[in-house]
């Protein structure tokens, strides 16, 4: 024990940095450039911003599911999927405004969650793993019986609801553009809406005493449950927010599609490889690692997508070269070496009055005889 | 009644087939403590193996078979010592990301090189006899050297384990690898020929897949799906648990089949979330993780 110090320097924990500080007011800068953006660029650059930020969107809480809660699934498109038809359900079946019947997709693919994961919880590690796509391969065979929503062929959706919702009428009205670009618009600023609240609720649990919890179960599970951590309770809560995150981005992208299939909305590559990728080359457990993952993940694809399997052969040793190579990703390699940090989520221990933390004085920290 | 009874024995020697699919992945695991999420893409694999040398080469399925076997057991060693023994380990990510990558790069490749025609072996019209055993009810070849071949390899992979001196360091390095290390024991090279085993078994199975049915370059991920829930019904560390794994997710699906062709695959997955829900460790566990 070090003797008690009079003089010990006070001590503040921070995780703000002033690249963070920094970081906050260019990101609003960002956003407003971004939601503004409908005014002056064409469709095809809102119809790529759509898909970016999508991804970015299914990506964040893959990584929140992955990297910050070691649960590692394969079955994310279970969510993406159950979403999808939901919204279809809702908007076909019910009547329900698109909008809302995104929310409450979301909801709904979380309420499903929650029994799901009562099941997969059972198996662990990597078996976990292929459990989540078990879980997303009854899903999908099971949709594919729902007749009413066109069974193993799928089915589309009405006018009504993709061009005539109340959301587009107002696009189109208030910005006089025609009804196609207003449906492009209107789809562009609900994923801008749902990839900031994404990070927005990413970072607020990490940065919230729940974070904390994570980090220290991502650390040494037995260790945090002995001192008062309830390790199931916090992977259970991160995987329905998970299923809720995953819920609504696949609610919303079938609502651009305005087309769906089972084998499409449950497709194993399209919602979970992808994502896999995004996360893996852009950083693993950091929040700016998916943005860098998607915007290199858009860049390949644009390149290369035409070569169709040479494409994703492409992909796939990328993903292990980068796995063997850089295992935390572009993000991660890059901002361990600069401790450069955009939305800190690590907690460190600063010295108000600048003195140095004991750590690198180890001369200053005596042993009582 | 006869009807019951025939569906009941077509799950049971489908099972064999599923029981062939799951002894590699268990093996693996046992082992390494590795999930290999590319052992279905392995399987499918060896099957245009088989057919390559049995086609181009004009060998005949039982030469081309024989000659994939070692050819099979050389890449799995390649495979584990190459790439695998670096990613193994603590965390879990790694090895599950390298075997998605590797799943999704060999099916492509196999698109790419067999194109996605459904491709299937053929040996002198076996696939089709069949045994006549009562009341109409008769019993194909195929599955039931298929069951016959399941039963087969997993007393040979037992003998293996528990009577040879290599079974006897694959046991120790499964227990405890440090200890095992100390007494002398190369896990690494160890687990190299591990791989190279489990996909010798790959290749059994992707002789009688081949044999019974269609194939394609993109079936692979379903076999893994097949083989997963024989091993977890089954419970971990037990073959012949696998066995009776496979053959309770065959029954489920041609019981399921028979009430409507569409409800094969899932009354099968149905079957291994209610043993997830009720024995979580599987029927009949041996291994404690």
């Amino acid at each position: 024990m070090a003797i008690p110090n009079p003089a010990a320097p006070r001590f503040a924990v921070r995780t703000r940095t002033r690249v963070s500080a920094i970081a906050i007011v260019c990101s609003l800068a960002l956003i407003a450039v971004l939601a503004a953006l409908p005014f002056f660029a064409g469709r095809s650059v809102m119809q790529n911003l759509f898909f970016i930020l999508t991804m970015l969107s299914l990506a964040q809480f893959w990584n929140l599911l992955a990297g910050y809660s070691g649960l590692i699934s394969v079955g994310q498109q279970a969510f993406v999927g159950l979403g999808a038809y939901l919204l279809f359900a809702w908007t076909i079946l019910g009547g329900v405004d698109p909008i809302l019947a995104i929310v409450l997709s979301g909801l709904i693919a979380a309420l499903v969650a929650l029994p799901t994961s009562f099941l997969v919880f059972r198996l662990k590690g990597a078996y976990f793993a292929v459990g989540t796509w078990v879980v997303a391969e009854v899903f999908r065979l099971v949709l594919a019986q729902v007749k009413i929503l066109g069974g193993g062929t799928g089915t589309a959706l009405p006018k009504e609801v993709t061009n005539d919702s109340a959301l587009v009428s107002w696009i189109a009205r208030a910005t006089g553009a025609r009804t196609a670009v207003a449906r492009d618009m209107a789809d562009y600023w609900l994923a801008l809406i749902l990839a900031i609240g994404a990070i927005a609720l990413v970072y607020a649990l990490l940065r919230s005493r729940r974070g904390l919890a994570l980090a220290a179960i991502r650390d040494n599970e037995a260790a945090s449950g002995s001192v008062g951590v309830d390790a199931i309770a916090m992977k259970r809560l991160v995987y329905v927010v998970s299923a809720l995150g995953a819920g609504m981005t696949g609610a919303l992208i079938y609502l651009a599609k305005a087309r769906i299939s089972p084998d499409a909305a449950f497709s194993l590559i399209d919602w979970t490889a992808y994502v896999f990728f995004i996360v893996i080359i852009g950083g693993i457990a950091t929040i700016e690692g998916p943005i860098v993952g998607v915007l290199v993940f858009w860049l390949i694809q644009d390149e290369l997508a035409s070569f169709g399997s040479v494409y994703l052969m492409l992909l796939g040793a990328l993903a292990i070269v980068i796995m063997l190579f850089f295992p935390k990703g572009l993000w991660g390699t890059l901002a361990d070496r600069l401790d450069f940090h955009l939305f800190p989520i690590r907690r460190r221990l600063e010295f108000t009055d600048g003195a140095s933390p004991p750590i690198l004085q180890p001369d200053s920290v005596k042993e009582t005889p | 009644m006869t009807g019951i009874f025939d569906t009941i024995l077509q799950g049971v020697l489908l099972g064999g087939l599923y029981a062939l699919f799951a002894a590699g992945l268990a093996l693996i695991f046992g082992v390494m403590r590795l999930v290999n999420l590319a052992h279905g893409d392995l399987i499918v694999l060896a099957a245009y193996i088989i057919l390559l040398l049995a086609n181009s080469l004009h060998l005949g399925v039982i030469l081309g078979f024989l000659l994939a076997l070692p050819l099979m057991f050389a890449a799995g060693y390649l495979l584990q010592a190459g790439l695998l023994n670096r990613v193994i380990g603590e965390d879990i990510l790694a090895p599950l990301l390298t075997t998605f990558g590797l799943s999704i790069i060999l099916q492509n490749a196999m698109l790419t090189g067999f194109s996605a025609d459904s491709r299937r072996l053929t040996s002198d019209g076996i696939e089709t006899a069949s045994l006549p055993l009562f009341n109409g009810v008769a019993i194909g070849i195929m599955p039931l050297l298929t069951f016959l071949a399941a039963v087969g390899v997993i007393i040979a992979l037992n003998q293996l384990f528990y009577r040879t001196a290599l079974g006897r360091a694959f046991r120790a390095v499964s227990d405890d690898p440090v200890t095992a290390r100390l007494m002398g024991i190369d896990d690494r090279r160890l687990f190299a020929v591990a791989m190279g085993i489990a996909l010798a078994v790959c290749t059994v199975a992707a002789l009688f897949l081949g044999l019974r049915a269609n194939f394609d370059p993109t079936i692979g991920p379903g076999r893994l799906i097949f083989a997963f829930e024989a091993v977890i019904i089954g419970g971990l560390g037990s073959l012949w648990g696998t066995l009776a794994g496979g053959i309770i997710l065959g029954v489920a699906q041609t019981v399921g089949a028979s009430i409507n062709p569409e409800w094969q695959l899932l009354a099968g997955h149905l079957a291994f979330l209610v043993v997830l829900a009720t024995a979580p460790r599987g029927l009949f566990p041996r291994a404690v993780d």
